[in-house]
């Protein structure tokens, strides 16, 4: 009776604004709210994953162990994985889900708001797990973010449990989440917004969404063989009894590559929305853009094992594999120079989100250079678990992912917050950001052509040189991240210029037809597209 | 200055490192990858060359177009934009060309993956065992096998020693194989997942634990080669090297001969062992360098182990209980835990002694000597 009548009063509320106090962001069905509790939990996990990065790289400035035990040194690579991919990079593009696809679509907030609001709440107590997992007695998940068996099954300490149950929970959040998108995209569009109208943000997370609701079941698979395995006398990855350690990396990959295009679909459509924007000119092959999306979603399910050539596969096996990988710098190619012709004759401009764009663009392509070299299997047995492998994904996924988040940041804050912020701020994030990024993963190229392994916390001296620079670039790239953090208090607190409801003079869509700030409710009655 | 002090130290750095390549004493480049000793690493380079150069090539059209729309094509200049936004034949091209590209890339590294997957044939067949944290190499027709360990003094890596040249990159004992021969690797491991990487010979192959896998080399020049362990094994992952060294036929073959000697001698040893007693000065002493060598990884050199993770022996029913049945665990290990077998590692000598250090060290002085035969005893039961 009593939540029944809460409730109630609760949806009354709504309808004049938010709650006051804690409640509004605890009860919050609102799409905005929870975008915006999605994006700080995700900015609070990159700044304290940022630290154990931090942490790796002050051990790695010289040779010799200086700070760190090797062991607390494997549960820093482990976690700040994690973390990094779970915690920060997920969240953050679900939270600019939550807050832009209801508003691109011109529908009223998202379709099943109280699984939203669960779906984001579930979250923190997944990382608490984790990170307390950090405390117990043998220390955290030492075994890599790829948790291969048998290193994590009967070679792991007991804080295992801890990350199989904090897994599981990040993953039941995503797949909510990933409803929620799939169920408003299709249903909740207003009338008139066709599918071949809807923006390229919309239609990468649509996408996007069916990757997750495809692979996060089968990484909930893995986790749950490890724990059987490590607890209850199963032996699927155990060849003694019958298992096959290989058989985890199968599983994983088939999860894990699928993953790491969930990382990048939204950004190419954060990027496609912000290109056109500042180049005063529609997007460059808008239905291609679509089909290359499409493309290289279903390539990154037949693709996986490109991370196991290593493994002992069968040559036939790893010549498929090949193939398909090279295959998916074909569409990933389109879309780089649709960016470049939507540029091409524009009259462009460069606002901070352009900015980080631009460079979204150069290291993205940068990093798909290298991950078409690792993708040519004899030479990957050189490169593969050496430091080329650890700058490429750096390069896809800070200068990819994170950049484009922090570009979508910079493009829409003003409307979230109704005030431009702080543009030399921003462009000195911008110029620090960029510097530091190359000067960080950049020469771990060299180190790891020269033969450096991953995951090492001591190596031989002729990487010492490479190392100290990468290090100081590392320490400079996470300080720079905190003039962003300084920025973006001071728009919400609303320190700033107020802005008009288009807040860029070529942007296009149904978002910069809402006032700035958004209200709290929009589109309670659909918008009409032509 | 936030903003500055990166560019200043990088480009310091940049011209440090110029001179540092210019006076490099080895081929061992330090920001490429190595052409390597094989004809197999060879074609592995320039495979590696060729498709860097591609992407060069493709990178300076793409960022050309690119950074000339961004200085040319500027609102602040007075451009005005254009509003194609399609061109069924441009998107054809760009489809098309790169698939082309792909398809003549495609060819050559094929044919260098057949190739290396190739093991037939073979000369000599070497199996190849990791465990944590060392190799294990058995010559499977010469009836020889050994441990290989890292070397690097532990204060070395602690820093109150200088670093030596082959810092982490040494070990005790290393694999000696014949140039120009073709050797055969079977790669396996006891525990987790290892990987066995010789970057000279661009062999990288995952030791998977009840599995073999296979791979091949065969060098052309004389040399002492390194490398390391590629996947993440554990807690000493960073310090399990792979050294080895390739002589000529003619020397391998002494190299074997000697080797069998030094079996026959070991074993003749053992013999004469077993018929007397070592003083306790000698089995403590010989106790703590086989201790330091293959115990204090997991159980530190204080005996007291990593809380959570590997037991203390100090004070534990083990070292304080019935001697057999630390005997045993020392020789035999304990399923389903780190602790590995150590039966084929150590020689009944340095069993024994190291079973009477970890009674005696750590102020335990239980005064209980533990001599070889007793060890011998064990392991006929």
């Amino acid at each position: 009776m009593n939540t029944l009548t809460e409730t109630a009063s609760h949806d009354t509320e709504h309808h004049h604004g938010p709650a006051k106090g804690i409640k509004r962001w605890i009860f919050t069905t609102n799409h905005k709210d929870i975008g915006t509790l999605y994006l700080w939990f995700a900015f609070i996990m990159f700044l304290v994953g940022g630290a154990m990065a931090m942490v790796i790289r002050a051990e790695l400035f010289q040779p010799g162990l200086q700070i760190v035990e090797p062991h607390f040194f494997n549960q820093m690579t482990t976690v700040h994985g994690l973390i990094m991919v779970f915690g920060a990079v997920m969240p953050a593009f679900t939270g600019m889900a939550n807050w832009m696809i209801p508003m691109m679509i011109g529908a009223p907030d998202m379709a099943l708001p109280r699984m939203n609001n669960l779906s984001f709440w579930i979250l923190p107590f997944a990382f608490l797990i984790l990170l307390a997992s950090l405390f117990v007695e043998g220390g955290g998940p030492a075994f890599g973010w790829t948790f291969y068996a048998p290193l994590s099954t009967t070679y792991s300490g007991d804080s295992t449990a801890l990350f199989v149950f904090a897994v599981h929970i990040m993953g039941i959040s995503s797949i909510m989440g990933a409803i929620n998108v799939i169920v408003t995209i299709w249903n909740m569009r207003a009338p008139g917004m066709t599918w071949m109208k809807m923006p390229l943000f919309v239609w990468t997370w649509f996408i996007t969404a069916y990757l997750l609701i495809a692979v996060m079941p089968v990484l909930a698979g893995a986790v749950t063989m490890v724990l059987t395995d490590k607890y209850f006398g199963t032996s699927f990855f155990n060849a003694a009894g019958g298992g096959d350690p290989v058989m985890f990396q199968h599983i994983f990959w088939f999860f894990g590559h699928p993953e790491v295009y969930i990382m990048i679909l939204p950004a190419f459509g954060i990027i496609s929305t912000i290109v056109p924007t500042f180049s005063r000119k529609p997007l460059f092959g808008y239905p291609s853009m679509v089909y290359a999306t499409a493309s290289i979603a279903f390539l990154s399910f037949i693709v996986w094992a490109h991370h196991m050539f290593t493994t002992g596969m069968p040559v036939f096996a790893e010549l498929f594999f090949m193939y398909c990988t090279m295959l998916i710098s074909v569409p990933t190619g389109v879309k780089v120079f649709n960016w470049v012709a939507t540029m091409w004759r524009g009259a462009l401009s460069f606002e901070v989100p352009m900015l980080f764009s631009i460079a979204f663009i150069v290291l993205f392509t940068l990093g798909g250079f290298s991950g078409l070299m690792l993708a040519i299997t004899p030479v990957d047995f050189q490169y593969h678990d050496t430091y080329f492998v650890v700058a490429h994904f750096h390069y896809v996924l800070v200068t990819g992912a994170i950049f484009s988040l922090i570009a979508a940041t910079y493009y829409w804050l003003p409307k979230w917050t109704g005030v431009m912020y702080d543009i030399g701020l921003a462009k000195l994030h911008f110029w620090c950001s960029l510097i530091s990024v190359n000067v960080l993963f950049f020469p771990m190229h060299f180190v790891g052509l020269a033969g450096m392994p991953r995951r090492i916390p001591d190596y031989s001296i002729q990487f010492a040189n490479w190392n100290q620079l990468i290090s100081l670039g590392g320490f400079a790239f996470g300080l720079s991240q905190l003039i962003f953090l300084a920025l973006v208090i001071k728009a919400c607190r609303k320190q700033g210029e107020p802005v008009p409801a288009k807040v860029w003079d070529g942007a296009h869509g149904l978002e910069w037809e809402v006032a700035s700030p958004a209200p709290y409710h929009t589109f309670t009655t659909p918008p009409e597209i032509k | 200055m936030v903003k500055k002090s990166p560019i200043i130290l990088a480009l310091v750095s940049l011209l440090h490192y110029s001179e540092v390549f210019a006076n490099e004493a080895f081929v061992r480049s330090n920001i490429n990858l190595r052409t390597g000793v094989t004809d197999i690493s060879q074609q592995v380079y320039d495979l590696h060359m060729t498709i860097f150069y591609i992407c060069v090539v493709i990178g300076i059209i793409v960022f050309g177009a690119m950074f000339y729309a961004i200085i040319f094509h500027r609102k602040s200049k007075g451009a005005k934009a254009a509003n194609f936004h399609e061109s069924i034949k441009v998107e054809i091209a760009w489809t098309i060309i790169p698939v082309i590209i792909l398809v003549v890339m495609a060819i050559p590294a094929t044919k260098t993956l057949i190739a290396m997957e190739d093991p037939s044939e073979s000369d000599l067949t070497i199996l190849v065992t990791g465990s944590q944290w060392k190799w294990h190499y058995k010559y499977l027709e010469h009836d020889i096998e050994f441990y290989s360990l890292l070397s690097t003094p532990k204060e070395q890596i602690g820093g109150q020693w200088i670093k030596g040249d082959n810092y982490l990159l040494d070990v005790d004992k290393q694999l000696v194989i014949p140039t120009n021969k073709k050797v055969r690797f079977l790669v396996t491991s006891d525990d987790v997942i290892h990987s066995w990487w010789v970057p000279d010979f661009a062999v990288k192959k995952d030791a998977n634990p009840g599995f073999i896998n296979e791979a091949w080399t065969k060098v052309n020049e004389e040399g002492i080669y390194r490398g390391q362990c590629a996947e993440l094994c554990g807690k000493d992952h960073g310090f399990m090297p792979v050294v080895v060294e390739a002589v000529s036929p003619d020397d391998f073959d002494a190299w074997l001969a000697n080797k069998k000697a030094e079996k026959a001698a070991a074993q003749a040893e053992e013999k004469r062992l077993l018929a007397m007693n070592m003083s306790k000065d000698e089995l403590m002493s010989e106790g703590e360098s086989v201790y330091m060598g293959y115990c204090a990884a997991c159980h530190q050199q204080n005996g007291m182990g990593l809380p959570g993770v590997f037991p203390a022996l100090v004070g534990s029913p083990i070292t304080t209980g019935d001697v057999k049945a630390h005997i045993d665990i020392v020789l035999h290990g304990k399923k389903g835990t780190a602790m590995q077998a150590f039966a084929k590692q150590l020689t009944l000598k340095q069993v024994a002694a190291v079973v009477t250090y970890e009674r005696n060290a750590w102020g335990i002085n239980s005064g209980e000597l533990i001599q070889p035969k007793d060890v011998h005893q064990l392991l006929q039961e």
